[in-house]
């Protein structure tokens, strides 16, 4: 099996290694073919490729230094690539910068804003950029920017400054979007109001690359998920299959209502183990694990409350295809 | 990432520029070290010299123009230096050192605008530094007009090219404003010093005059007190800012980096 398949978009399989455009139809917006970059002797990104459709969440995961910021700095032609290739929209980022930057919105890392200048005014200088861009006063609403207009960016809180870092990445009206690290710094209810922000953004058709170290984060918003390790690309896929590819087992904790014999669930193709942790009861396993515990119990009589169910996520994929933890570093850095 | 961008991206919408001036006329306002040193210096040396006894008296081997005639080709040198060394590049450095600029880089908007508006912010404390020398020494230091009006404003239109020309370089080279401050400095005080600003060219031992002739703010200095007296400047004075314009331009161009 490729390691590149596709999501189940019409006209990406086959287009693999084959070139650019070279599947009619294929409505790739960004279009990734063996990037390679190096800092001196130091290889950021090898060989990476993958295309994001139109519309699509694509999320690029890896530990701090695995090329993740290089290869979307790449793509919105801040960085000159020493080897591959790049379409935005058709667009080459190093040919066709002012075309290229009239349609993408970034929101980068390692960049600021004037700190004597008030919210109002960075966003409506922004907004002067822009041809076609988005209403001022709807981009200030949902970034809850509305109420601070008058507050100078030095004067901001970090959340603050990372929501109105994703308006001015929003503000041109892009058609692709790319987001390094954006609920970084934010608290947990900015941090799924933003999430919620950008599903809308992407169900107006923008395609979204997101940088992320956050599992959650993608599980919840990627259509798609690249894994990347030391500047390579260890698997592409939807983050269900990318956790199921991981073989870990799914657990279901609960407390029964009444005693019965484990023997009731072992029996079961989907259970591994079943253990006892006082009075809760620990079952392993795939599949269907909770839904049939959960009935046979119910067959006898046995109603399991407090349930809990832990899934194999991302960050189980990422260990069982790199043998390394996500958050092994500590920081950020970048490049 | 160079220069060479287009400057005028037809994606760009043109009123843009004049967004971006007004954001940075707003951040010179409420930062203003160019307002405080480039205006107010100069017109503290204005204040220092009224001081002096004798400098609002004509001086006959001055073709009757006062000392202070003579001397105030070197206040608007001064106000020349500050805002290009000191002013421009602490700015611009500072916006690289914080990724202003890089953030900018990703916009349709070329960041030679921020450059362009920002020399346009530095050219307008300069015309308001000049107004006030100009008001304050005509009416308490018998300033004359300069005699050679048209070699006056060309060696003063090639002395603003020069200065601002090095000031682009020092932003182009500078990582920090840390490095902006330290280049800067290493410029400005010797290059006051051989426009005369401690001690006056004509009482320089005549090596040092020499030097001062080929460094733009000697020229400049040099140009324009002929131009007071009556001369049209020298072609060379005139030629040396030019170059110096021109190296420095280049240099510019070339080694500017918006990160």
């Amino acid at each position: 099996m490729s390691l590149c398949s596709g999501g189940g978009a019409p006209g990406a399989a086959g287009s693999g290694a084959a070139g650019f455009g070279s599947v009619p139809g294929a409505e790739a917006a960004v279009e990734v073919l063996h990037l390679r970059k190096t800092y001196g002797t130091t290889v950021a990104v090898d060989d990476v490729s993958f295309s994001v459709q139109e519309g699509e969440i694509f999320g690029i995961l890896g530990p701090n230094g695995a090329g993740k910021t290089t290869t979307v700095e790449c793509v919105i032609g801040l960085r000159v690539p020493d080897g591959g290739a790049i379409r935005v929209m058709g667009l080459d980022p190093q040919e066709d910068r002012e075309d290229l930057h009239a349609i993408v919105g970034a929101q980068l890392q390692a960049s600021a804003l004037p700190a004597r200048l008030k919210v109002g005014e960075i966003l409506d200088l922004y907004h002067s950029f822009y041809r076609e861009a988005a209403d001022l006063g709807e981009i200030m609403e949902s970034l809850g920017l509305a109420e601070k207009r008058n507050e100078y960016y030095r004067s901001l809180s970090g959340g603050l400054k990372q929501r109105l870092s994703i308006a001015l990445a929003l503000i041109g009206n892009p058609k692709v979007a790319v987001l390094d690290e954006m609920t970084t710094g934010l608290d947990p209810q900015a941090r799924r109001d933003t999430w919620a922000l950008i599903e809308g953004v992407r169900d107006r058709g923008v395609t979204i690359i997101l940088v992320t170290h956050y599992m959650d984060e993608a599980e919840r918003l990627c259509d798609r998920v690249t894994l990347l390790d030391r500047g390579r690309i260890v698997a592409i896929d939807t983050p269900e299959r990318l956790a199921d590819r991981a073989g870990v087992d799914k657990r279901v904790r609960f407390v029964p209502s009444g005693p019965f014999s484990d023997r009731l669930l072992t029996g079961l193709p989907e259970v591994r183990t079943v253990e006892h942790e006082g009075e809760q009861v620990i079952v392993t396993g795939s599949g269907e694990l909770a839904n049939i515990v959960i009935l046979t119990l119910a067959a006898a009589g046995v109603t399991a409350t407090g349930l809990h169910l832990d899934s194999a996520n991302l960050e189980d994929a990422f260990v069982q295809l790199t043998g390394r933890h996500l958050h092994d570093g500590t920081g950020q850095t970048r490049r | 990432m160079s220069i060479h961008a287009s400057l005028l991206p037809a994606r760009t919408p043109r009123s843009a520029f004049g967004k971006l001036l007004e954001s940075e006329a707003k951040y010179a306002w409420r930062a203003p070290v160019g307002l405080i040193f480039g205006v107010t210096v100069p017109v503290l040396v204005l204040v220092i010299l009224g001081t002096v006894p004798g400098v609002n008296k004509p001086v006959k081997a001055f073709g009757g123009l006062t000392y202070f005639s003579i001397y105030f080709p070197i206040l608007i040198v001064l106000a020349l230096a500050v805002l290009s060394l000191i002013s421009l590049p602490l700015h611009l450095a500072n916006y690289r050192e914080q990724g202003i600029l890089r953030r900018m880089s990703t916009t349709p908007v070329p960041p030679g605008w921020m450059l362009a508006a920002q020399v346009i912010i530095n050219l307008v404390l300069a015309a308001v530094a000049l107004g006030i020398l100009v008001v304050a020494g005509t009416a308490g230091f018998g300033l004359g007009a300069p005699k050679a009006p048209g070699g006056f404003t060309l060696a003063l239109a090639l002395t603003i090219a020069a200065m601002f020309a090095i000031g682009l370089w020092v932003s182009a080279i500078a990582r920090t404003t840390g490095g902006a401050s330290v280049i800067g400095q290493l410029l400005f005080y010797p290059l006051l010093f051989f426009a005369g600003l401690w001690l006056p060219r004509e009482h320089m031992a005549p090596v040092l005059r020499d030097i001062s002739d080929w460094t733009p703010l000697g020229a400049a200095v040099r140009s324009l007190q002929s131009s007071m007296l009556g001369a049209f400047p020298s072609a060379q004075s005139l030629l040396v800012l030019a170059a110096w314009a021109v190296v420095f331009g280049v240099l510019a161009v070339r080694f500017f980096r918006w990160e």
